[in-house]
């Protein structure tokens, strides 16, 4: 700890102003999802809770608002901002959940190309290649449309958190593959990989003590940037109508829903879901951005 | 030249057969062809009829050699909800999308890199950090935000613009404009924006990176050293090493703009093939899918090949290994 | 050598402090900082050099001694965030440290050329060589195309790249290492400059090509009458080609003279041990004397009874099948045996350099071609070549890291291969270990240095515990660096210190044979000396037997009974070391021999047997 408080990663952190409100709104975000139950002033899946006769009531500092619904409420009477708190849960969720899998296998795969080389990795960086052809947005799409053609229609609504996990963490997986190998392959050739060879240590070992501790940091800045992707595509999805259902929304879903209504004059029900998913990706933007300059000793 | 063609030739034919075994893989296990194509009342004998007349009884391996010649002539079958040939259905709608994309791309590319190559060489200036700090707003902003936003500026409150389809559009010899006529080019000008945001700021952080890279290499020391202008090391030395690398990136994100076209057609309502491949992926629509996916697959091996032959004509190292 | 006296002449008039003529370049008092988050870093204190012209100057020093800010600074090229403190620079007299931009644009290249160490990055990879030079020409003489295009392919020939009209047209990946450094010193010359600045100009050449380089520069130096300032960390080029010197230390100059009295009389007392740490090439001694101000680290190391200590016990040898019987007596019986613990046979290795679907199309580099020698037990082998020469590679085949092509590895009487069993491999393994060239890359930066150091006793198993604790703390203090580092990690150490961490490592699995792949190459030369001592040492005490690659063949001479001379995968002499270098007998022997640097002029103080630390 005391080694952390004393590297310049902490003291550039400590002198960037920015960066650090990016933290404070990144954290902040984090817990009040993470307890949307106990923050949010009403349950919007509650059905008891819900009155209709207060159905597309502007923000609380508008004519016609209520100090009782801070944002305004949609068009089912639903409080707009709690359900962003219980939205951004979703997003949250999705993009963290999407990225742990996605590095989980791009991690291995891109250890086991760099390290082994030969054909297994022509083969996997060739897979990887085709891949990346395709805009992850778009492979996303495509393994949705696939479940969705598999699975019959009333499993998709209660799975189809699920399957944006694997569709998001299965079009993800390649940056991470790929810088891994990258940075794999001039590990393996540096003298303490072969020093443990020397020693006789088995390749597994060599792998995972050695290398994979090595090749993390990059790793840790594609992770924060692809968490925002993550949760950009969550919501693209969703309000392209293929994401998660509006039963229970994620600010994609909330978007989707309001922006029916954006020419008849009710704006707050799009542009306020929008704004917290916007601050949302800025801040981690920012924190990754911060991060891969902070770890790039070239740019010192 | 003539073998770094050809492999790259054969290296592209590979590529189109991969993602051709993935689209032929999506009717092999994705719903039933003949379920999709008939009613309620068809009979068994029918059903048997249509099942022979689409070769479903032939080994897999037939029916994808079937598949990919008839995917090589541009024959991807019928769409299951619109009753209509795929390929019809697709050149529609393929000028409205090839439009957008490459007015979007212009601006991207025109821009995003004299954008990039400032904020390298002037990187303590305050333009710069503005320039740095709106690109990664711009990073941030979901495509599909920044149309409902410009939709409610310029089409909502202030009404200027057309926040929806492609203005009226002329046929020059089957193909269909619309930068023609004015409503046209006013239709496009919100989706194109859309569109380039993101490609923009993308460029602007990529050229960027990679030419801070380049300004720390020795041979532009070197370069001041021998006291050339400033103008002749930044523009005669470092911009042309950092294209290089660049020129790869870039070619995947141009192509990756007809794939976000999808995006904005659907906030615009754009007569396009993306918002035909969402109404295809919500009702699993597998013919229209397969050749949506071939037809972007055939679009990247094209840039990729222009890239790797401008890549060629730039870098003397592969010219003469 | 005449020019040589005459320069002695400018050095007394140096001196005195009342030169009729003004210096070329004249630097007053420069400080160089670099302001950072931990305070100002001074690379530069109060540095005063004076050049004249027709004078090569060298200015020497080890890694961080501010050698190469001084040049950086003449020409106004600091890295940010360097910057003057204080001092004036004077170019024939007219002051230039404080010009803006344009005037000193007009001076770099015109006034002062500069030539950086590495040319295979120096120049710009997109554009050909012409252009680069017809470039930095019109720039500054404003002469016609044509003219320029005389010019540019003049300046090759001077510089001695041969067709220089042809070779013009090329690409900097078409040129050697050599000539690419021909090139840079032709772009350097195009606007015939007064002032050479040429920053370790042959640190990445081999030696060969080092002298060429060499000859090339004084040559110039003299038939163009230019003032050239040599930054070098190598003695060697410096008695090769300086008039006088200039020795910095911590950044500041500590002496400056005539080279030959400097490098025969060093008057200060860094330079008196710097000198001493230097290798001899002309003979052999038993230890190095240490520089000064490093010496504190070796004396505070707390020896082991390595006769009693478990380091020293060779238990784990027993039942290896090999019965030659040494096996508790503590330390190899080396000297009474003649015996082969490492045997080559016909050792082929061959690594494929383009890959290719068709077998006709791929193209093979012969790393090692069909070598055949035997390393006594208890003996230093040198292994000796340039650069590719196939000198690394055997020593990573016999350590198992590569698997030979053809031929075979013997290693105590047992065939090494991989068709053996795993656990009779690990056992063989674990009696040889090596210590590599970089001390940056060498470890494991994500782990402590008690883990690096235990993790080979771990992993054969051959302690545990408090006594596996207890040994990682010894082996420590064995190499000279104390048990209070085993807690920290790698980065918290300087090159030195972590070659004794990979040093300590190596030793942890009580190995009989180490191979030594160019340990000291990445150091200074005064750690050289620290390190040399110590593998000595250890070899001594511990019966080690050793395998030693260098390209360096002073230091070969001060480590090695007998020497291997490796030239393009093949081995081409083997001797005893004294024979190899008194009496040679391949030719390319002798022309490696030609090329080492004489350094007969070295203060005869050097190494002392009779005075060991």
């Amino acid at each position: 700890m005391a080694r952390f408080l004393d590297s310049d990663l902490w003291w550039d952190f400590k002198h960037s102003p920015l960066v650090m409100t990016s933290a404070a709104i990144t954290a902040l975000m984090f817990l009040v999802a993470l307890f949307a139950p106990q923050v949010a002033p009403y349950d919007p899946f509650d059905m008891a809770s819900i009155d209709l006769l207060d159905a597309l009531r502007p923000p609380a500092w508008a004519e016609g608002g209520s100090v009782a619904y801070l944002f305004g409420t949609d068009d089912q009477g639903r409080d707009v901002f709690s359900t962003i708190l219980y939205g951004s849960r979703i997003s949250l969720l999705v993009g963290f959940l999407s990225v742990i899998m996605a590095m989980l296998i791009g991690v291995l795969v891109g250890l086991i190309a760099g390290y082994k080389g030969g054909w297994l990795d022509a083969v996997l960086m060739r897979i990887a290649d085709i891949q990346l052809s395709f805009p992850a947005i778009l492979v996303a799409l495509l393994i949705d449309g696939v479940v969705r053609g598999i699975l019959p229609r009333g499993a998709h609504e209660e799975l189809a958190v699920l399957v944006l996990i694997v569709a998001i963490g299965l079009s993800f997986w390649v940056q991470f593959a790929r810088t891994v190998r990258g940075s794999t392959l001039v590990e393996r050739t540096k003298e303490y990989v072969l020093a443990a060879q020397v020693t006789g240590l088995p390749d597994t070992l060599i792998v995972f003590r050695h290398i994979l501790p090595n090749v993390m940091g990059p790793v840790l800045v594609i992770a924060t940037i692809q968490l925002a992707l993550a949760i950009i595509i969550e919501a693209t999805l969703s309000f392209l109508g293929v994401g998660v259902p509006p039963t229970s929304p994620s600010l994609g879903t909330l978007i989707r829903i309001g922006n029916d209504y954006l020419f008849s004059g009710e704006w707050w029900i799009t542009v306020f879901p929008g704004l917290a998913l916007i601050v949302l990706v800025l801040a981690v933007n920012f924190l990754g951005d911060w991060l891969r300059d902070a770890l790039n000793p070239k740019l010192r | 030249m003539f073998f770094f063609i050809a492999r790259r030739l054969l290296q592209a034919v590979g590529v189109m057969l991969a993602v051709g075994l993935i689209a032929f893989a999506l009717f092999q296990f994705v719903g039933d062809p003949v379920n999709n194509m008939t009613g309620q009342d068809t009979s068994l004998a029918e059903r048997e009829a249509l099942k022979e007349e689409l070769g479903l009884n032939d080994s897999v391996f037939v029916q994808f050699g079937r598949f990919i010649g008839n995917a090589a002539r541009g024959n991807f079958g019928h769409s299951y909800r619109q009753r209509r040939p795929v390929d019809e259905l697709i050149w529609e709608r393929f000028s409205a999308t090839i439009e957008l994309s490459a007015v979007s791309a212009l601006l991207a590319l025109l821009i995003g890199i004299p954008m990039g190559v400032y904020t390298a060489l002037k990187r303590h200036s305050w333009l710069s950090r503005a320039f740095m700090t709106l690109s990664l707003i711009g990073v941030s902003l979901p495509t599909f935000l920044i149309g409902i936003f410009l939709i409610l500026i310029f089409g909502v409150t202030l009404n200027w613009l057309p926040t929806f389809g492609r203005g009226e559009v002329v046929d020059v010899g089957g193909w269909t404009t619309g930068l023609l006529t004015l409503s046209g080019i006013k239709s496009l000008i919100l989706p194109a924006v859309t569109l380039a945001v993101f490609q923009m700021t993308f460029i602007v952080r990529l050229v960027r990176a990679e030419m801070l890279e380049v300004l720390r290499a020795d041979y532009i020391k070197f370069a001041h050293a021998r006291g050339l202008a400033a103008r002749a090391v930044n523009f005669g030395h470092a911009l042309k090493n950092t294209l290089v690398p660049v020129i790869t990136v870039i070619g995947l994100q141009i192509g990756s703009i007809v794939a976000f076209a999808i995006i904005t057609e659907s906030v615009f309502q754009w007569p396009g093939m993306g918002l035909l491949f969402i109404h295809a992926i919500h009702e699993v629509d597998i013919p229209v899918m397969a050749a949506y996916l071939m037809l972007i697959g055939l679009l990247f091996v094209i840039i990729n090949l222009v890239v790797d032959i401008l890549y060629y004509a730039i870098d003397p190292r592969l010219r003469l290994s | 050598m005449e020019s040589m006296a005459s320069n002695m002449q400018n050095t007394v008039e140096q001196n005195a402090g009342a030169s009729p003529s003004t210096p070329l370049l004249d630097i007053r008092g420069l400080t160089v900082e670099f302001p950072g988050r931990r305070g100002n870093l001074v690379a530069a204190r109060d540095v005063s050099l004076a050049l004249a012209k027709g004078e090569i100057l060298g200015v020497v020093g080890e890694s961080g001694a501010g050698k190469s800010t001084i040049a950086n600074a003449v020409i106004g090229l600091l890295d940010p965030p360097g910057r003057m403190a204080s001092g004036e620079v004077y170019l024939a007299g007219r002051r230039i440290d404080a010009l803006r931009l344009p005037a000193m644009r007009a001076i770099r290249g015109r006034r002062i050329g500069m030539i950086f160490q590495d040319p295979l990055t120096s120049l710009d990879p997109l554009q050909t060589i012409e252009a680069q030079l017809l470039e930095t020409i019109t720039a500054h003489l404003g002469m016609t195309e044509s003219a320029a295009q005389r010019r540019a392919v003049e300046l090759l020939d001077a510089v001695g790249i041969p067709e220089p009209s042809a070779r013009i047209k090329q690409y900097p990946h078409q040129f050697s290492g050599g000539m690419r450094q021909r090139a840079v010193i032709a772009l350097s010359l195009c606007a015939q400059p007064e002032v050479l600045l040429a920053d370790e100009p042959t640190t990445a050449l081999d030696v060969s090509i080092q002298s060429q380089i060499l000859d090339l520069m004084r040559q110039l130096v003299r038939e163009r009458a230019l003032g050239m300032l040599i930054i070098t960390h190598d003695i060697g080029v410096i008695s090769e080609i300086a008039d006088r010197v200039a020795v910095m230390y911590c950044g500041a100059v500590v002496e400056t003279g005539a080279t030959a009295q400097v490098l025969a009389r060093p008057a200060h007392a860094y330079t008196k041990s710097l000198i001493a740490a230097i290798p001899r090439p002309d003979r052999k001694t038993a230890r190095f004397r240490l520089v000064q101000q490093h010496a504190t680290v070796e004396s505070t190391a707390r020896r082991l009874d390595v006769k009693t200590h478990w380091l020293g016990q060779r238990r784990s040898f027993d039942g290896d099948g090999d019965g030659d019987g040494d096996g508790d007596s503590g330390v190899d019986s080396s000297n009474a045996s003649n015996a082969a613990l490492v045997e080559l046979e016909n050792l082929c290795m061959r690594f494929t350099t383009v890959p290719s679907v068709f077998k006709s199309r791929r193209r093979y580099l012969d790393a090692v071609d069909d070598v055949s020698f035997s390393i006594r037990r208890g003996e230093v082998f040198g292994l000796v070549g340039e650069s590719g020469s196939g000198k690394s590679t055997i020593g990573r085949l016999i350590c198992g890291i590569h698997a030979p092509h053809a031929g075979r590895i013997r290693f105590a009487g047992v065939p090494l291969d991989a068709r053996g069993s795993r656990r009779a491999l690990n056992r063989l393994r674990r009696q040889m270990q090596m210590v590599f060239q970089d001390p940056f890359s060498s470890l494991n930066g994500r782990m402590r240095v008690r883990d690096i150091v235990a993790e080979p006793i771990r992993f054969h198993r051959m302690a545990e515990g408090a006594q596996l604790r207890a040994i990682v703390l010894d082996l420590l203090d064995y190499v000279g660096l104390g048990g209070a580092a085993a807690p920290r990690f790698p980065h918290e150490f300087s090159g030195g210190q972590r070659q004794r961490i990979s040093i300590a490592r190596a030793l942890a699995t009580r190995p009989r044979f180490l191979v030594c792949d160019e340990p000291t190459s990445a150091l200074d030369v005064s750690i050289q000396a620290q390190i040399l001592n110590l593998l000595k040492d250890l070899q001594q005490e511990l019966g080690l037997t050793m395998l030693f690659i260098s390209h360096d063949l002073p230091v070969i001479r001060q480590m090695c009974d007998r020497v291997g001379v490796m030239k393009s995968g093949r081995l081409r002499e083997v001797n005893d070391t004294e024979t190899l270098f008194t009496a040679p007998r391949h030719e390319y022997t002798r022309h490696l021999l030609d090329l080492m640097p004489k350094l007969d002029i070295l203060s005869g103080d050097g190494g002392d047997g009779d005075n060991p630390n």
